[in-house]
């Protein structure tokens, strides 16, 4: 593949403006002539720089998105599937559930099955963890180990989660 | 402090539109403006924070050869920049006072993980997170 030709820094400036715009509302309609309007191009000229600056075209791009937000709801919540589908824009579950597997090379639901399952299999980590960590080690006092434990427990309450 | 990163340079298309935007609209103060040929060294600085300054740079001559330049404006210009976090104590209201004096947010004040962040941009493509300091209200 031969490297993108060199493009205008202002008109690039432009198309940013247009895939920023995208990024904060990916569920939105994005017509060509709608983003080509924000970037002040002709609709031709806007698909066609906006691939060259951005590897993709920009109905691509929007999908991609928006599947990647449809991901996070399944991963990171309990919302049906139907809801996530018309939140993050589509209309048509058939639409939603195709493009996902082109995507994403799972079906919505396969995915937030393996994402629970995984999930899941993390929450073991912390235990195990604990459970060394609680391990009587007995090179100390117990009034010691009890003075240490203390520490820890205020150490965590007062982090910070980041 | 004597020790530490004293100053972080982003690249930006003009420094004169760079100037009216970190100073005229953020609020930053110029720190050092120095002028020698075609190369001008500038620097501005967060009026509460005197230990650290941020460059405000255009690629080019004599640091970096002609298509190096371009393809460095050209980066800036699609935001492909590394993301850079100004931390302010209230997040909605910088919003309002950023956005009257016509900064570009990409993203409206949302409140997640423990605090309030927003989005925007500087007027070469530069991305800010605007995030509210912990504990600040």
């Amino acid at each position: 593949m031969n490297a993108p030709p060199s493009q205008d820094p202002e008109l690039l400036r432009r198309l940013l403006r247009a895939k920023d715009r995208i990024d904060a509302a990916s569920h939105e309609e994005w017509p060509v002539e709608r983003l080509a309007r924000i970037s002040r191009v002709s609709e031709a000229h806007f698909a066609r720089s906006f691939k060259d600056a951005f590897g993709l075209p920009p109905h691509r791009y929007l999908l991609t998105r928006r599947i990647e937000r449809a991901k996070s709801l399944l991963r990171d919540t309990d919302v049906p599937i139907t809801d996530i589908a018309f939140q993050t824009g589509w209309n048509s579950m058939g639409t939603f559930g195709r493009t996902f597997r082109d995507i994403t090379g799972e079906s919505p639901g396969d995915l937030r099955a393996r994402e629970q399952a995984a999930k899941h299999a993390l929450e073991q980590v912390p235990h195990c963890y604990v459970s060394a960590a609680y391990r009587p080690n007995l090179n100390i006092a117990v009034s010691e180990k009890r003075r240490q434990d203390e520490d820890g427990k205020n150490e965590a309450t007062k982090k910070e989660v980041p | 402090m004597s020790q530490g990163v004293g100053v972080v340079g982003l690249y930006v298309r003009d420094q004169e539109e760079a100037l009216q935007f970190y100073v005229g609209k953020l609020g930053f103060r110029v720190h050092t403006d120095a002028k020698n040929g075609d190369y001008r060294w500038l620097t501005v600085q967060h009026p509460e924070q005197p230990s650290f300054q941020l460059g405000l740079y255009t690629p080019g001559p004599p640091m970096l050869d002609a298509a190096t330049a371009q393809t460095l404006r050209e980066i800036v210009a699609k935001g492909a920049m590394p993301p850079l976090v100004l931390v302010v104590e209230d997040c909605r209201v910088a919003y309002e006072q950023m956005r009257a004096r016509g900064v570009e947010f990409t993203q409206e004040p949302v409140s997640r993980y423990g605090s309030v962040d927003a989005s925007f941009r500087d007027p070469s493509g530069n991305g800010w997170k605007m995030i509210e300091a912990r504990g600040a209200k």
